[in-house]
This record gives structure tokens, sequence and C-alpha cells, in this order.
């Protein structure tokens, strides 16, 4: 996609040549360098600043996270190279596999809810011939939100004596729980506090991609007596596979980077709920301040992730 | 809706005695469910703030508070500081959309219409960063904040920490870099026989045409920056320049908020981002939908 289209660079050399100024052949080459060279002087000078923020806050980031993961730093003598002591530190760490099966843990229940949940409803939704716009509306009002009110909100609901939830389960004689603060139902609590605040993306572009199936496709299947059921699996399901692959990776790497929600209902050292974000934010800010330890599990983090952020480039730039 | 357009469910099967009976009950059924799930919570948040601290923990809930409070939306605002922290956040918002606007359309006009030697190749990185997850980031991003190379300032607990940072925005370049490609160069070209610089093509000529464009790129950074936690908890820790979701969390950490007042909080915190929606809802949802369908 970043191929230069002839056409405009036809469009620019003819530029340069119109202006080329009388005179020999050499002195018209040199005035078309020089005319080459200041269109590219003022090209920079509107990608300066971009390049600069890119350069600083992007790429740089990058290399330094990865040069700190193999350095002990304390920021007051200069940093020493300790090789993969960093990585085997994190590996130590008891909490490592804590931290990685939490991640795992909340991603699959995640895409357990917020996967096939909002499919379903945009399935049930791109059917209505009324009050479309209401259901659009509503869905994704949560998206709005700021993520930690949603959270704090939540926590409230969740509260064992006084919450809600366990006000409405008692009100209709089932059993309560403690939510947030018991062991089994923590990380269930946080997805679903989640897939509340985040399945109205998922359900709009399902909507977008259901409206995008050709009518014709449903007529032949129902010429052909496919039920209901047969029509959503033969022609709905293969003709919105792309948009749930992409959606899929899209979730898988949003989750695995899952952070407020533990940080703020169930705190940062909760062994219940530690995720791989919570142990980098905990390395670098909490407990030792040791970003060396921080910068190799970032490392390890963005090999995870980069695999799956690279698969989804690569389908999506491809389909344009 | 005619059969040209028809989804999985004919016309005819809705229209027929038993599936107008079900459809109805689905309808009601969902509509009900969407009001309790996704409005519901919104309703207890917003009348919740106007009950007393008790009458909001007891069980049973009452629907309507029994006294109305409305002095507990001021106090949040005055004792809490919230009128503070909002503030603090539409600061942050504006300057970062403006920010974003300036760097980033500056940025993709070069690349879409300038096409300097070496501009793919400033592309290809700039879309790499599309790929870096944020998170893993983080703590070097952090610590180049604290002290940028090259300047050697200190950017934490400044404006320009989330600004700065907020301007290298691969998707605002990648979708203004797509609109300006379909702009004619012809029209660029007429207008520069007559002699206008490149700025003044970007401004008279590109800009005015790119409005739709604008206003979504415009509408999405404010609502990120809006959203936005983790990076303005790390990079802003001092309780004066806070931002209102990071206030909100340190406020119910220190236990000493009631549990109306945090829900005012709450709600005064959702306002401009639920407002905001109602006006521009057309323009969020489409371009969402747009995102899926192209990616």
């Amino acid at each position: 996609m970043t191929v230069i289209a002839p056409e405009t660079t036809a469009a620019v050399t003819r530029g340069t040549g119109r202006d080329g100024g009388p005179g020999g052949p050499g002195s018209a080459r040199m005035a078309r360098l020089r005319r080459k060279i200041g269109d590219n002087v003022q090209a920079y000078i509107f990608l300066a600043a971009g390049l600069l923020c890119f350069g600083l806050f992007s790429w740089w980031p990058l290399v330094k996270g990865i040069i700190l993961s193999f350095q002990q730093d304390n920021f007051v003598t200069d940093p020493i190279w300790v090789g993969f002591d960093n990585y085997q530190a994190v590996l130590d760490d008891p909490l490592f596999a804590t931290a990685w099966l939490n991640t795992l843990e909340f991603t699959g229940l995640a895409l357990l809810f917020g996967f096939a949940v909002p499919f379903v409803l945009a399935l049930v939704i791109n059917e209505f011939r009324h009050a479309k716009g209401f259901f659009r509306f509503a869905v994704y009002l949560p998206v709005m939100l700021p993520p930690i009110v949603s959270v704090l909100l939540w926590q409230y609901f969740y509260d064992p004596g006084t919450g809600l939830f366990n006000a409405i389960l008692s009100g209709v004689g089932l059993p309560t729980s403690d939510w947030t603060q018991s062991p089994k139902m923590a990380m269930i609590s946080l997805v679903l506090v989640s897939t509340w605040a985040n399945m109205g993306g998922a359900t709009i572009m399902y909507l977008a991609g259901l409206a995008g199936i050709p009518g014709e496709l449903y007529e032949a299947a129902e010429l052909d007596g496919a039920s209901v059921w047969q029509r959503i699996r033969h022609v709905t399901i293969p003709q919105m596979r792309f948009i749930m692959l992409v959606l899929l990776l899209l979730q898988i790497v949003a989750t695995m980077q899952v952070f407020i929600e533990p940080y703020q209902l169930t705190g940062a050292t909760n062994p219940e709920t530690i995720t791989v974000m919570i142990l980098i934010y905990r390395y670098a800010f909490t407990v030792n301040n040791d970003f060396g330890m921080a910068a190799a599990m970032s490392v390890l983090l963005f090999i995870v992730l980069g695999a799956f952020s690279a698969l989804y480039l690569r389908l999506t730039r491809k389909a344009d | 809706m005619s059969s040209m357009t028809r989804s999985l469910i004919s016309e005819a099967d809705l229209r027929r005695g038993h599936g107008r009976l079900i459809y109805r009950l689905v309808l009601g059924a969902m509509a009900v469910a969407f009001v309790l799930m996704f409005i519901g919570p919104l309703y207890w948040m917003v009348i919740g703030a106007f009950k007393t601290p008790i009458e909001l923990a007891q069980t049973p809930p009452t629907i309507l508070p029994t006294e109305w409070h409305p002095e507990t939306y001021l106090d949040a605002w005055n004792r809490l500081e919230i009128g503070r922290y909002m503030v603090n956040t539409a600061f942050y918002a504006l300057g970062g959309w403006l920010i974003q606007l300036i760097v980033d359309v500056a940025a993709a006009y070069a690349l879409s219409k300038l096409r300097p030697v070496l501009g793919n190749v400033v592309l290809g990185g700039m879309l790499a960063s599309l790929m870096l997850p944020a998170a893993a980031l983080l703590v070097p991003a952090y610590l180049t904040v604290a002290e940028v190379p090259i300047f050697g300032v200190n950017l934490l607990n400044t404006p320009w920490a989330l600004w700065l940072p907020g301007a290298a925005n691969a998707f605002n370049i990648y979708v203004l870099k797509r609109f300006f490609d379909q702009i004619p160069n012809d029209l660029l070209d007429s207008a520069g026989i007559d002699g206008a610089g490149r700025f003044r093509l970007l401004w008279h000529i590109i800009l005015p045409l790119s409005r739709p464009v604008l206003a979504v790129v415009s509408i999405f950074a404010i609502i990120g920056s809006w959203k936005d936690f983790i990076w303005p908890l790390l990079v802003l820790q001092d309780p004066e320049g806070q931002t209102i979701s990071v206030a909100l969390s340190r406020l119910a950490e220190t236990g000493r908020v009631t549990n109306n007042e945090m829900f005012a909080g709450l709600a005064i915190a959702s306002i401009p981002m639920v407002v905001l929606f109602m006006i521009f809802q057309r323009s969020i949802l489409n371009g969402l939908s747009a995102g899926a369908l192209k990616g």
C-alpha cells in the first residue's frame, strides 16, 4: 500500500520540468536537482513533527525496552549489562506462571462471552424491522463510558453486603455470591464487567458485516429448503468468517493486555487475578522499582501479542 | 424493506400469524433486556447519587429515592474537586486533539501529496507501530517521557506527557493519508500554477475537502483521551493535575468518599462522553462499521 502511484511521480517530474528554466542541458539538470531537493526539504518539514513524535515515543521506546531488559539500571549510576539475568529472574518468579495462567483464563473467558454473545445479539438485531437504532445505541453506550466508571460502578454492584447484584439475587431467591472477593468468582467478575463495557464494539461491527450479506444468498438457500439454522450455518457464518477472524484476533490482543479491571476491582496484589500487565506494573512501579524485570516481562508479552497483531494486520491489509 | 435487502428470515415468514407473534415476543424481550442491561446501570448511577448513602446501600433497593438530594452532585463537584479534574481532562483532551490534528495532518499530507524520498519507508515505520501492543511499551515509554532523549527534558506531570506520545497516532495518519490520496492531483496542480505554496494548498484545498474525515479523526481522538487510564495513571501522578479517571480511582481507594458522592462523580465523568455519543452517534457507529468492513 506504500507503493508510489506512477502518475503522481510523473506529475512531480512534469512540475519540475516546467520550471526548469532556460540555459543549457547541464544547468537545466542542476535546476531540476535543486528543485527536487527543495521539494524534499519542504516535505520533510511537514513530516518533521510526526517523525519526532514517532521516533521519540514509539520507535525509541521499543529499542529502549529491549536494551533495558538486558540491563540493570538504578538511574543513578551507569546501567550494567546483565545478559539474560532479568529474564531468568522473571522466569524464576513464582508469580510468572500465575500471571500468565490468569491472563489466559481472562482471555479465554472473555472470548467465551465477548466473542459469541455479540454475534448472537447482532444476528437477532439484524432481523428486527423496528427500533434497530435503539439497540445499536444501547449496546454501544457502555463503550463510550470511561472504563474506570464502568469498573467503579460495578465495584458497588459486586459488594457482597450492600451491592445491587446480591440484592437482586436474594430478592428472587437465588444464592448470593462474594463476587470479586471470592477466589472462585473473582476472575469471572472481572470478565463480566469487561464484557459489559466492551461488547458494543464487536456487536456494531458484526451488524455492519451482516448488513453486507447479499439477500439472494438467503433467498436461494430458502428455495433449496434450508431451515433458519441451516441458513445461519451455510450462509451467515461463511459470509462472516473474515470479520469473525479479525475480531477474534483483536479481542485476543486487547484482553491479554487487561489491566484496569484487576487493578481496580481486586488489587495489584491479589494472586487470583494477577495478570501479566499487573505483574509488569508491580515490577516497575510498586514492589521494587525493577525496570529491568519489567522490561523483560514486557518483551515476552510483546512477542506473544506481536504474533497476533502481525496476523491481524496481514489479514486486514490483504483485504484492502 | 423490499425483498431485495432481505436478511436471514424473510419478510413473509415474519408476517405470517405465527411468525408475527414470535417476532413481537423476541423484539419485546430484547428491548427489555437491553434497557435493563445497558441503560439500567447508568440509570442506577445517575439516580443513586440522589439517594442518601444508607438508602443507596439498602436491601431491597429502591427504584427512586425516597428523598431527593441533588446537593450530592454539588458536593462531589466541590468537595471531591470533581470540577477541577473535569477541567484537567477537558484541557488534556482538547490540547491532545489539536496537537494530533496538526502533527498527523501535516505528516499525512507530506506522505500523500509531497511524497518525499523514503516516504514509504516512513509510512511503513509508522504503520508498524500499530503492531506494537501499547501495554508492552508502557515501561520504556514511561522512562522515555521521564527523560526525553536528545532533549533531556522530563515531561512527567506535564500535559506534554500525554500530548506528544498521543500525536504518534498511526491510525490517524493512515486514515488521513488514505483520504488525501483520493483528492485528485490535478486539483492541486492547477492551484499550484497560480503560485499557491504547499501550506496554502493544504489549508485552502485539502482541508476544506477533508471535513468528514477530520470530524471522524477528531471524535475518536477526544473519546480516546477521555477514556485513557493507565498512561495518565503513570505519567500524571501529581494529584493536582490528574485526569478524572485517575482521580476517581484514587478517591475510591482512599475510602473517605461516600457511595452517593462517588456515584455523582462517576455520573459527571460520563456526561461528556454520553452527550458526544448522542450528538455524533451516526459518525461514531458508522466509523466503526467502516472499520469493520475495510479493516
